[in-house]
């Protein structure tokens, strides 16, 4: 096989090299093909340093998408939030998706069971398979409620975190939700995950 | 010539004028010239019983601005609430129609304008950088023929499921876009950035946090696909594409990068396309998309006529090229080695093919992958035994086709 295509390389290239180049599609870039083969001309366009495309990002343009919340606090705003508010809040705003005290619902369940469903498969919830508190900020606040995603103010969604953590036994009722506060809660679910450990080969993992 | 004048004549026409009018008296057209609400004119399909027994006897249809399916071709994805399926059953070749692209989204499909749609790029950079769509066609660009797989997409149970049911969300398209590697020097990422986050602009804002590397590596920021812009399902105008990685990393609507020093755990990367291994435990940012096969023709609903059957099949794989593919037509005692169709690409849907002399005895057709890194696809059994049996994401177990005496063929639900 590779003596075939050395031959039609040796034969063929020199009559259309060119071609040849042009539909090397398969591999991402041209740089495999360092110029013309059947020369060794190489390319003469060179990538420069800067293309100068695109403006510059202004703070406030960050600022007003930048809305992710990490594990260890960053991107968390002000505010805070309890549990008894955000229960008023889930009560209007999510109960139809997720079910009375977020067990249930046709979207599925948040908090869980108790005593747990032994029929059938454990319902993943905010409880017992979310590894960070902080990814139920930063969900809510980016995609939820489902038929008004966005629309909650920062404050609406700390009260409802706090809910949701209380309802699920992590913190208490009385636990003032903050960005100090929230990536310090342990979740249960916190050393539940193990990075990909598949690296191909023979063995099935 | 005459041609030509004919359809000069149907554009004097009233725009409304049907061929059917224009040509009355001389046969009855098969398509329609019509005008839409927006004045535009364009050519409606060919209605089925508007066939002809003798084509050859009367005028056809003029040239028009969008080609037309055959009446006869009712290749359709499956769609359910969250994803609709690609008919891998109906396909030819290794490149997805656009249209038959599978499709999965977490908040619908946005509706973009492309002249307002931007891309931020920010976080642990030089210079945080906004491009417009016209910004990012300016870039050196490049294409590629890879498939796209949702890590979710595996369904047995009942011998009544269609390739399209058991593994319908992955298909394959030539991409055509911007190297990412090409913006983060544009943008100048930082040594200390291991991760970024990217952010789709549709209503669930869909986070994914991807290791530096991979953007390094083989990232594209995809504006176009099988060469034509992306369809909104896919991301119009622009969207995130990894090759070889679990569907959902490649962020659709592509409107935000943020580069990091460490990851975000995201709900789709918690929450979800997270899966159980053994002892309680989950396996989270597994972005490698495993090697499989399917065998798609002969397979659920068709049946086969005893002689020469040529059994044809998709293979795959994230992590490389696919080396062989083997076909078993004994229910797995023995395996051949089948035939692979030119072209064999790296990350990419590969066609297979065997011929087998049918003789209507009862009987199982498999096929198996095996791809460069020496993985060859498992059973379901054996994913179990290595995973347990709770299922989840990444199952891409060997498919069985059983064949009946009276050439039925179905689906063998495994374990």
């Amino acid at each position: 096989m590779v003596y075939i295509q050395k031959t039609i390389i040796k034969l063929v290239l020199p009559l259309v090299g060119g071609i040849f180049l042009k539909v090397g599609y398969h591999t991402v870039s041209t740089e495999r093909y360092p110029g013309d083969l059947s020369t060794g001309r190489m390319l003469a366009d060179t990538i420069p340093a800067t293309f100068g495309f695109g403006r510059k990002a202004t703070q406030a343009e960050i600022d007003r998408l930048d809305i992710d919340v990490r594990p260890d606090g960053k991107g968390l705003p002000v505010g805070l939030g309890i549990a008894s508010k955000g229960k008023l809040i889930f009560d209007t705003k999510c109960v139809a998706c997720h079910g009375a005290g977020g067990i249930g619902g046709p979207n599925g369940s948040l908090v869980t069971n108790k005593p747990p469903n032994t029929t059938g498969r454990k319902e993943k919830t905010i409880g017992n398979y979310w590894p960070y508190a902080t990814t139920v900020f930063d969900y809510i606040r980016r995609a939820m409620p489902f038929n008004a995603p966005g629309s909650l103010s920062n404050e609406e969604v700390y009260h409802l975190t706090a809910y949701l953590l209380t309802a699920n036994d992590i913190i208490d009722d009385k636990t003032v939700i903050n960005a100090q506060t929230l990536p310090k809660i342990e979740m249960p679910a916190r050393n539940s995950f193990i990075p990909d450990d598949r690296k191909g080969g023979p063995e099935i993992r | 010539m005459k041609i030509d004048k004919l359809v000069e004549i149907t554009q004097q026409f009233p725009k409304k004028l049907s061929r059917r009018k224009l040509l009355s008296g001389v046969a009855t057209a098969a398509v329609a010239i019509i005008q839409t609400a927006k004045g535009q004119t364009i050519q409606k399909g060919i209605a089925e019983n508007a066939i002809d027994d003798d084509p050859t006897k009367k005028f056809g249809t003029p040239a028009g601005e969008l080609g037309t399916r055959s009446p006869f071709v009712k290749s359709v994805k499956k769609p359910s609430d969250i994803s609709s399926r690609s008919p891998l059953q109906d396909f030819y070749g290794i490149i997805t129609p656009s249209d038959l692209h599978f499709e999965r989204h977490h908040g619908g499909v946005p509706a973009i304008d492309p002249a307002k749609h931007e891309l931020l790029i920010h976080g642990l950079v030089e210079k945080p950088l906004i491009f417009t769509l016209a910004d990012l066609k300016r870039f050196p660009s490049v294409s590629r023929i890879a498939f796209l797989e949702c890590s979710g997409n595996f369904r047995g149970g009942k011998e009544n499921l269609t390739p399209q049911e058991i593994c319908g969300l992955t298909s394959q398209s030539e991409w055509t876009g911007v190297k990412l590697s090409t913006i983060f020097r544009e943008v100048g990422v930082k040594p200390n950035a291991t991760w970024f986050l990217a952010e789709g602009g549709d209503a669930a804002v869909m986070t994914r946090s991807i290791p530096v590397k991979k953007g390094w590596d083989d990232a594209i920021i995809a504006y176009a696909q099988n060469g034509e812009p992306l369809r909104p399902e896919q991301g119009f105008p622009v969207r995130l594409f990894l090759p070889g990685w679990e569907g959902n990393t490649s962020v659709k609507w592509l409107r935000r990068l943020e580069l990091s020093d460490a990851p975000y755990y995201t709900r789709e990367e918690t929450s979800k396309y997270t899966e159980p291994i053994k002892d309680g435990k989950y396996r989270i940012f597994s972005f490698d998309m495993d090697a499989r096969s399917i065998i798609t023709f002969p397979s659920y609903p068709q049946k086969v006529e005893k002689g020469w059957i040529e059994i044809r099949g998709l293979a795959w794989s994230g992590r490389g090229k696919v080396v062989k593919v083997e076909v078993s037509t004994d229910a797995g005692k023995n395996w051949q080695l089948a035939r692979l169709n030119e072209p064999v690409l790296d990350k990419a849907h590969v066609q297979f093919r065997h011929l087998w002399h049918w003789k209507g005895e009862e009987t199982e057709i498999l096929s198996r992958v095996t791809d460069e890194t020496g993985y060859t696809q498992p059973t379901l059994k054996q994913l179990f035994e290595a995973r347990g049996r709770e299922g989840g994401y990444h199952m891409n177990p060997i498919t069985a086709w059983q064949i009946k005496k009276d050439g039925a063929v179905l689906f063998k639900p495994e374990v």
